[in-house]
């Protein structure tokens, strides 16, 4: 089976600084795939490079098309679609005004079809449409910045650190919606610190340390391996 | 007291206000134009002077039934817009995109130049000419900004500010070339006059007033209620959140061209049946409504709006008192409000993208 996405042989400098170094993964559909890693191993570096806000090194294939010299625009158009970690919500624009520009290059009609869909998935989103995006909690933030992306109708959604200083039944709330996104056919890339719930709703897993790939394997496996269970599962972690 | 012993009387204070306020109708114009090209593309629109020159003098040209030079820079920027487009685009170049390309930026403007070349032997009358004037400008603007700021998008607030200087003083060059030295005059959009009690008003100062009715209202209703619109906002409220949903931000950057480009022209075109212009009046003009749009903060469309009017009838009230200070007491306004806005606001570093 073809992947969704597949990213080669990819390395992404910040000037002489290697953050990111000859990285592989794939993407397959319906599946939710996570890379989890500590603060700083290259996450988020990765995502922005594969969504193009960085230039990257390498070959980055999305649906049988080659998007790594393409620009975020087109990236967005071929069906790709990222929340990034500060969100980048229109603050002083309506809840639903940030999500009818989710659906900025999809026809009207299918827009309307996408906002039922993101009011059913966020009830929450539906009673705040008229407030404006910068008046929301941290949590409804993020509901919003998912459902802006989500209007959209990508094939793959990119996801970064979405339970970020969000209250522990926020979180839940968010990583059952992203459980119930792979039902509803969206394949889910998902970046985390949150190692335990990541583990628990993904398909496969990539552990990645100081910018390269050291594990990868099904969720399961990762979740039961004993590095992984030191380094990220162990009490001392913060969530 | 003044010269002649000329003391303000009702009469004179009515007229002096009526004056402010057409005059401050037009700055509320461009200072909105201002705020909404900063807002979008971080450029500080100097050139906003030209498009009012261009405008006026350009429509003036037409109507005295000349063909206006600004016809055929708006071809040789097209030409020159369409060469940076291919060389932009030449690693994904599709049919698509080219004959998109061509469109905009050859066959626009070479229909536009063979109307102006055209027309007015025939003296088409006033609703024609404005029309080609809009359009001249229009083309210009939006050429402009592909050739000289969309290059340019990702630098900073300061290297736009730079390169806004140098195209004001390119095309007030080309001003002086097309038009000349000697000031001209428009014909007035309507010759009917009313009179209220002790106030008459001509048909220019009745237009002036409903057409910046009509361009603020048809703006509030594209940023409010369309798609484009509010990708535009979008765009000036967060570039990235608004490149992330698929808005380019090169469009958004001419789109405000576009629609600050018309907004100048429609601006000029106002103003030079009242006033002559030269071909260097317009960066005076654009300066005003630069000063209302600095109250407003380069942000609050209602507060540049209503500073506008106040810089116009601030205006018109030293033009009486002290005609030779006039423009002084103007452009001093803005002192007092740039220092209550820095002890307003904490010193903040520029925003990095």
């Amino acid at each position: 089976m073809s992947a969704l996405l597949q990213v080669s042989d990819v390395s992404v400098s910040y000037g002489k600084v290697e953050a990111v170094r000859d990285v592989t993964l794939e993407v397959r559909a319906r599946e939710i795939v996570t890379v989890i890693g500590a603060n700083g191993a290259g996450k988020t570096t990765l995502l922005n490079a594969t969504m193009g806000i960085f230039p990257l090194k390498g070959r980055v294939v999305f649906d049988g098309v080659d998007i790594a010299s393409l620009d975020i625009e087109d990236r967005v158009a071929a069906g790709l679609s990222l929340v990034p970690e500060h969100r980048e919500l229109f603050a002083t624009m309506t809840v639903e005004d940030n999500l009818e520009l989710g659906a900025f290059r999809i026809a009207k009609a299918t827009a309307a079809q996408s906002q039922e869909r993101v009011y059913g998935l966020f009830p929450r989103l539906k009673e705040r449409r008229k407030q404006l995006a910068g008046t929301l909690s941290g949590g409804e933030q993020q509901m919003l910045a998912m459902g802006r992306a989500l209007m959209g109708a990508p094939k793959l959604l990119m996801l970064d650190e979405p339970s970020l200083g969000l209250a522990p039944i926020i979180v839940a709330d968010i990583f059952r919606i992203i459980g119930e996104l792979r039902a509803a056919g969206v394949s889910v890339l998902l970046v985390e610190q949150n190692a335990k719930a990541a583990l628990q709703i993904a398909d496969r897993a990539y552990v990645m340390e100081l910018g390269e790939f050291v594990l990868d394997g099904p969720a399961s496996d990762i979740a039961a391996n004993e590095q992984v269970v030191a380094s990220y599962l162990g009490f001392s972690h913060p969530a | 007291m003044r010269e002649g012993g000329v003391r303000l009387n009702t009469t004179i204070l009515l007229f002096l206000l009526q004056d402010g306020i057409t005059n401050g109708a037009i700055y509320a114009l461009l200072g909105l134009a201002l705020v909404l090209v900063f807002a979008v593309t971080r450029v500080i629109l100097i050139p906003q002077g030209e498009f009012i020159t261009f405008g006026a003098l350009t429509y003036a040209t037409l109507s005295a039934g000349g063909v206006p030079g600004t016809a055929s820079l708006a071809m040789v920027m097209g030409i020159v817009a369409f060469g940076f487009e291919l060389f932009s685009t030449r690693k994904s170049l599709r049919a698509a995109k080219v004959l998109r390309a061509a469109a905009i930026y050859l066959v626009f403007p070479a229909v536009v130049l063979a109307l102006a070349t055209l027309l007015p032997a025939t003296r088409p009358g006033v609703a024609v000419n404005i029309a080609l004037s809009l359009a001249i400008v229009a083309a210009i603007g939006l050429f402009l900004y592909r050739i000289a700021f969309q290059p340019l998008a990702h630098t900073s607030v300061l290297v736009l500010l730079i390169a806004s200087v140098g195209t004001h003083l390119a095309l007030q060059g080309f001003g002086l070339v097309f038009f000349g030295a000697e000031g001209l005059r428009g014909p007035p959009l309507s010759d009917a006059a009313v009179t209220l009690g002790p106030l008459r008003f001509t048909g220019q100062s009745i237009a002036v007033y409903s057409i910046t009715i009509v361009v603020m209202a048809g703006l509030w209703l594209f940023f409010g209620y369309t798609r484009m619109g509010k990708a535009l906002r979008a765009t000036a409220v967060n570039r990235l959140g608004a490149r992330l949903v698929g808005i380019r931000t090169s469009l958004s950057g001419q789109l405000a061209f576009l629609l600050a480009s018309v907004i100048g022209a429609i601006s000029g075109i106002l103003i030079v049946p009242i006033t002559t212009l030269y071909y260097d009046t317009g960066f005076l003009i654009g300066l005003k409504g630069f000063v209302a749009a600095i109250i407003g903060g380069l942000v609050s469309y209602p507060l540049t709006a209503f500073a506008a009017i106040v810089v116009g009838v601030v205006e018109a009230f030293s033009s009486f008192y002290a005609s030779n200070y006039k423009e002084v007491i103007v452009f001093t306004l803005i002192l007092p409000v740039l220092v209550l806005r820095s002890l307003a606001a904490p010193a903040v570093e520029e925003e990095k993208d």
